[in-house]
């Protein structure tokens, strides 16, 4: 073989070469879309439209789109002018016709108690008498609520296309009458509450995941594969046992006739039943029990790597066993401890259905709050906004979790 | 590394044994609930509670013959198999994709196939609830599959991706190099290696959609009603004893599927084996 015909054929085969893996990429590629496709449809989509629903203001514009365009240009100082006592007239007896009126009035009342009251009636009385006098005149005699200034900034400010208000709301705050960021009045401050509840049960959960977790995590990394195959058949069972079924079983367990009060009373160790469930120990109890698996797995995995040879070296260094264990075991178990408490953290952040079961009215979570206000009071601005916040909260968590977990080249666990 | 623990000094030897007393309480905390729940399904009381009267199979008759319980059986199965095989097609084409998919924005796909696992189920439902509604996907089959099917796909993609990254190319550019074209290689020499791992990916994918609860109370009407819901609401009524009944079918079902999953792994590490 002559350099000269190496050199001629090496240019067109790195091309074909190049091309073919242009074509292999294209095909891979390909195989990947319809997935993507198949999301974007029913996962990233909906997510993005629950984001712009929290944002969303499109009520008050729809319903009284004359008295938003009359009120454009007032200053929000003392009252609009007539066209604007003319304009929501107008469209009051438009929207009581369409039956449009009690969107925009439910709208309203989330900034101003009453509002509706005060918008609803109106609008009958509207229709049984016809103005003698001006518009003004005649609104504020048929509601004094028209002569106030807040009435009207409350339809300035919800005029759209986007409000802050459902995200303002969700973190307990909202906008006076000036648009100044304030806190929201203590009736409807609940939210910050929620948020904080949520995460202090995260936390408690993460916690005894951890206490309970480490040992076992540590047995079955230290005993013989057999025996701990065997071992691990009592974490992967309750971890493949339906949730309904193991929530289920705890308040059979827990409750007042149940099995731990039947079997106190019955050995004389108390008289009257515990309260063990529908309450905060209750939650712990469930959340616990469903989580651990989350914490045992990711923990078992990394301590079934660390090498005996360390614990062997420390030893014949002279150092005591705890000095050992908590100088050279401890530090190598950080990635595991760090993937399985954030993971365990982060779906217990979003819990729903164990709290809604086992949880007193004082246990809700946020996720329980968003269910709430989608099915319940149709309050979707709010539903989204508390969705909003919890989703960025998990996704900020998410995003730390990747890292470490690619750091440690394994999936960290999940169902695996 | 399994070497075995073999203590040496009297406090080893004391916090070896303070290591198995914790893990066996621990796993006491684990069982408890399975353990509790399976006799109670077998009495002839209606109260809940130990000691059992008799035993009985009233609850389990009880359960066969109800209209309700048979039509959630019914839907749940409709919805666990027809997402898991629409999970199946797209999360295998998407893992042998992204197997050979090289890319600065591979990192940003796989976060988007593997989110549906992390966000929580609440969030989803609703954003899901609030775009399928108007589409008229709600109150249907065809709502719940496809969002079932958008949550059990990570796990496919994980488990069949994890079986690839196994799966040794040389036997397919061996097959190649003999003249196969690309579909007869993937049929007789990819598929048949890589067949355990879309097993254990299918289970996944159907046990995600059978122990599915959030979506299907967004979205379902009350045709559509699976088991888990049909216990969600049993539980906020009233526990009966047929609800435990139900419970153990269902734990008997895990069970199933988890050894079938044992069976799937063990095979794998054995074609592995072979294979190395």
């Amino acid at each position: 073989m002559t350099a000269a015909f190496v050199a001629g054929a090496d240019v067109p085969l790195k091309r074909r070469l190049k091309r073919a893996e242009r074509a292999r990429q294209f095909r891979a590629l390909g195989l990947v879309l319809p997935l993507l496709a198949f999301l974007l449809f029913t996962f990233v989509v909906p997510l993005a439209g629950m984001i712009w629903k929290s944002a969303d203001d499109w009520e008050v514009p729809q319903v009284m789109p004359q008295t938003v365009a009359a009120l454009e240009h007032w200053n929000g100082q003392g009252l609009p002018d007539e066209a604007a006592f003319a304009a929501l007239a107008a469209d009051m007896r438009t929207a009581r016709e369409a039956g449009t009126l009690a969107v925009a009035a439910k709208r309203l009342n989330y900034i101003v108690n009453g509002y509706r009251t005060t918008l609803l009636s109106t609008a009958r009385k509207l229709k049984e008498q016809p103005a003698p006098g001006t518009a003004k005149e005649t609104m504020i005699g048929l509601s004094p609520a028209w002569g106030e200034r807040e009435s009207w900034t409350a339809i300035k400010s919800a005029s759209g296309p986007v409000t802050s208000y459902y995200l303002l709301a969700a973190v307990d705050l909202t906008r006076n009458a000036d648009g100044a960021i304030v806190a929201a009045p203590p009736d409807q401050a609940i939210y910050r509450d929620v948020f904080i509840r949520t995460f202090t049960i995260g936390f408690g959960v993460t916690a005894l995941c951890l206490i309970l977790g480490f040992p076992v995590a540590y047995l079955l990394a230290n005993l013989p594969t057999g025996r701990s195959n065997l071992l691990m058949i009592f974490v992967l069972l309750p971890f493949w046992t339906s949730l309904l079924v193991r929530t289920c079983a705890w308040i059979v367990i827990l409750q007042s006739e149940g099995i731990v009060n039947g079997s106190l009373q019955w050995l004389g160790v108390i008289d009257e039943p515990m309260r063990l469930i529908y309450n905060r120990f209750g939650v712990y109890m469930a959340m616990t029990h469903v989580l651990l698996p989350f914490m045992i797995l990711p923990l078992y995995s990394v301590m079934r790597g660390i090498s005996p040879a360390y614990m062997r070296a420390a030893a014949s260094l002279g150092a005591p066993p705890a000095t050992a264990f908590l100088r050279i075991y401890l530090p190598q178990t950080i990635p595991g401890i760090g993937a399985g408490c954030l993971l365990v953290f982060i779906l217990a952040i979003g819990y729903y259905i164990t709290p809604a079961l086992v949880g007193g009215a004082a246990d809700q979570m946020i996720s329980s709050f968003i269910a709430f206000y989608t099915t319940e009071t149709v309050n979707w601005g709010l539903a989204s906004a508390l969705g909003a916040v919890l989703l960025l909260s998990t996704l900020v968590l998410a995003v730390v979790y990747g890292k470490l977990a690619l750091g440690r080249q394994t999936t960290g666990g999940l169902k695996n | 590394m399994s070497a075995n623990h073999s203590p040496q000094t009297a406090s080893q030897r004391f916090a070896w044994m303070a290591t198995v007393v914790a893990s066996t309480l621990v796993f006491i905390f684990l069982m408890a609930p399975i353990l509790a729940i399976v006799p109670l399904s077998f009495s002839s009381s209606t109260y809940l509670t130990y000691p059992l009267p008799g035993l009985s199979l009233r609850w389990y008759e009880d359960f066969l013959g109800s209209a309700r319980w048979m039509n959630a059986l019914k839907n749940s199965v409709i919805i666990g198999v027809a997402s898991s095989m629409l999970s199946m097609a797209l999360g295998t084409l998407a893992s042998l994709g992204l197997a050979q998919w090289k890319s600065k924005w591979k990192p940003l796909v796989l976060a988007i196939v593997l989110s549906p696992m992390v966000v929580p189920v609440v969030i989803t439902a609703v954003g899901v609830y609030f775009f399928f509604a108007p589409l008229g996907l709600t109150g249907n089959y065809l709502g719940l599959i496809l969002v079932h099917t958008a949550l059990a796909t990570p796990f496919v993609v994980i488990t069949v991706s994890a079986t690839l990254q196994s799966f040794d190319m040389t036997l397919a550019k061996a097959a190649a190099s003999l003249g196969a074209p690309p579909l007869l290689t993937f049929r007789k020499v990819i598929l048949p290696l890589i067949l355990p791992g879309l097993a254990s990916g299918a289970l996944f994918a159907f046990a995600t959609s059978f122990d599915e609860v959030v979506t299907v109370l967004f979205l379902a009407g009350p045709e559509q009603r699976t088991l888990p819901r049909e216990m969600f609401s049993g539980i906020r009524e009233n526990i009966s004893p047929t609800i435990t009944a139900v419970a153990v079918v269902l734990t008997v079902i895990s069970v199933c599927m988890l050894s079938t999953l044992e069976i799937l792994r063990r095979r794998n590490e054995r074609l592995k084996g072979n294979a190395e």
